[in-house]
């Protein structure tokens, strides 16, 4: 409290001044980094740290109740609305550098530059030498102190407060809410159409294959061997992510038939042959009509 | 140190903020440049606070909070609203009044 005190002060402690030369640096590099950065992801981390600077500034020159509510609600509240907007309106846009206005950046700049020393020269010729401090002010606690001021001489500008929040509230419920032009489908329209349609009626197969496998990107096989793609969904067929093991599933079929054959002492005509390496999404040529027979009962001993 | 170099922080800052508002295309980034511009306005209003060591500067501080805090909302509500209809972010696309 006594760093506190001396702070609010009109005089600066060294650790004050090292304080504000590091926190300056980072609060310009934020504020630089906002306007550079191409996306707006970037630029709202940038403010995010610009905001923290600013309220270890407050907390520094005796406002702490400001320097927390900073945090709170900027870099808490605010920040986090932009964020979210940032991710709604699409993380990836980034700013076109086709200028609509010719030499409207290099104007801003230059505008910008005018401004700002416009500003500086007015400070620096204010004669600003005395500085009373807050030791005062803040006597009985910064927080006590605001509350006296807000709930006598600035009670009338509070409650306008109160009521300027809700309309904002309010405006931007309104300004959100999406009105249905038209009522919405209910099931049983959604089925006719389906059937008028006359796309996919029965529901789509289910990937996976004999009960081995029940990934989502692992295709179910058709009853003539080939993969159905319906049953792998739209996303990673379009990825091309489809894990196509049927080929190694057959294989090891025909392995645990050959053992069982082995077993049973059966003349080699009976055994099933061991279908050899195919590309992936390719039809099962059709002159291997006994590894695909032999599948089933195959499936079968297996799951026994 | 002389406390007046905050002033000089918060008008260098409220500068890279009207420069930004002038340069960026964005809305939202737009909107952050008004941000940071009500920011640097607070520091200096902090700053003032303890030149005159009353605490009437916090105190307007903290109303330009409050409505900064209610101009974000009401703000982005407008961004996504117009991004809705119009799929885009950029303020040169809302050209409709144009000749």
């Amino acid at each position: 409290m006594t760093a506190l005190n001396l702070a609010a002060t009109g005089t600066t402690s060294l650790g004050e001044a090292v304080q504000f030369w590091v926190l300056a640096v980072v609060a310009v590099g934020g504020a630089l980094g906002m306007v550079l950065m191409r996306k707006a992801v970037h630029s709202a981390l940038c403010l995010a740290a610009t905001m923290l600077a600013l309220a270890v500034c407050y907390m520094a020159q005796g406002a702490v109740f400001l320097g927390v509510v900073q945090i709170v609600v900027y870099t808490g509240a605010i920040m986090m609305l932009f964020l979210f907007v940032v991710m709604l309106v699409g993380v990836t846009s980034e700013d076109s550098l086709k200028e609509q206005l010719k030499g409207q950046r290099f104007a801003a700049v230059l505008c910008g530059l005018g401004f700002g020393v416009l500003l500086i020269a007015g400070i620096a010729d204010a004669r600003l030498n005395h500085f009373t401090g807050l030791s005062e002010a803040n006597a009985e606690g910064n927080v006590p102190g605001l509350a006296r001021l807000i709930f006598t001489r600035y009670v009338w500008a509070f409650e306008v407060t109160g009521a300027l929040l809700i309309t904002a509230a309010i405006g931007a419920m309104v300004l959100t809410h999406r009105e249905h032009v038209k009522a919405p489908k209910t099931q049983r329209e959604l089925a006719a159409q389906r059937v008028k349609d006359n796309i996919q009626l029965p529901p789509l197969p289910a990937p996976g294959v004999y009960a081995r496998h029940n990934a989502v990107d692992i295709p179910a096989l058709l009853p003539d061997g080939t993969i159905a793609e319906d049953s792998v969904m739209e996303t990673l067929r379009e990825r091309g992510q489809i894990r196509d093991v049927s080929q190694e599933m057959l294989r090891r079929m025909a392995e645990l038939e050959n053992t069982t054959a082995d077993w049973l002492g059966r003349p080699s005509s009976e055994r099933p042959t061991v279908a050899g390496p195919r590309k992936s999404l390719e039809p099962v040529p059709a002159q291997q009509p006994d590894a695909q027979t032999d599948v089933p009962k195959a499936d079968q001993e297996g799951a026994e | 140190m002389n406390p007046v170099n905050y002033l000089y922080l918060s008008a260098l800052l409220f500068t890279i903020g009207a420069a930004g508002v002038l340069i960026r295309r964005n809305a939202i980034v737009l909107f952050m440049c008004v941000e940071l511009m009500l920011n640097a306005s607070n520091l200096a209003l902090v700053t003032f606070s303890r030149l005159h060591g009353t605490l009437d500067g916090q105190i307007i501080a903290f109303f330009t909070m409050v409505v900064a805090a209610a101009e974000v909302v009401v703000g982005l509500a407008i961004i996504v609203s117009i991004f809705r209809t119009r799929h885009s972010a950029s303020v040169d696309d809302s050209n409709l009044m144009k000749l």
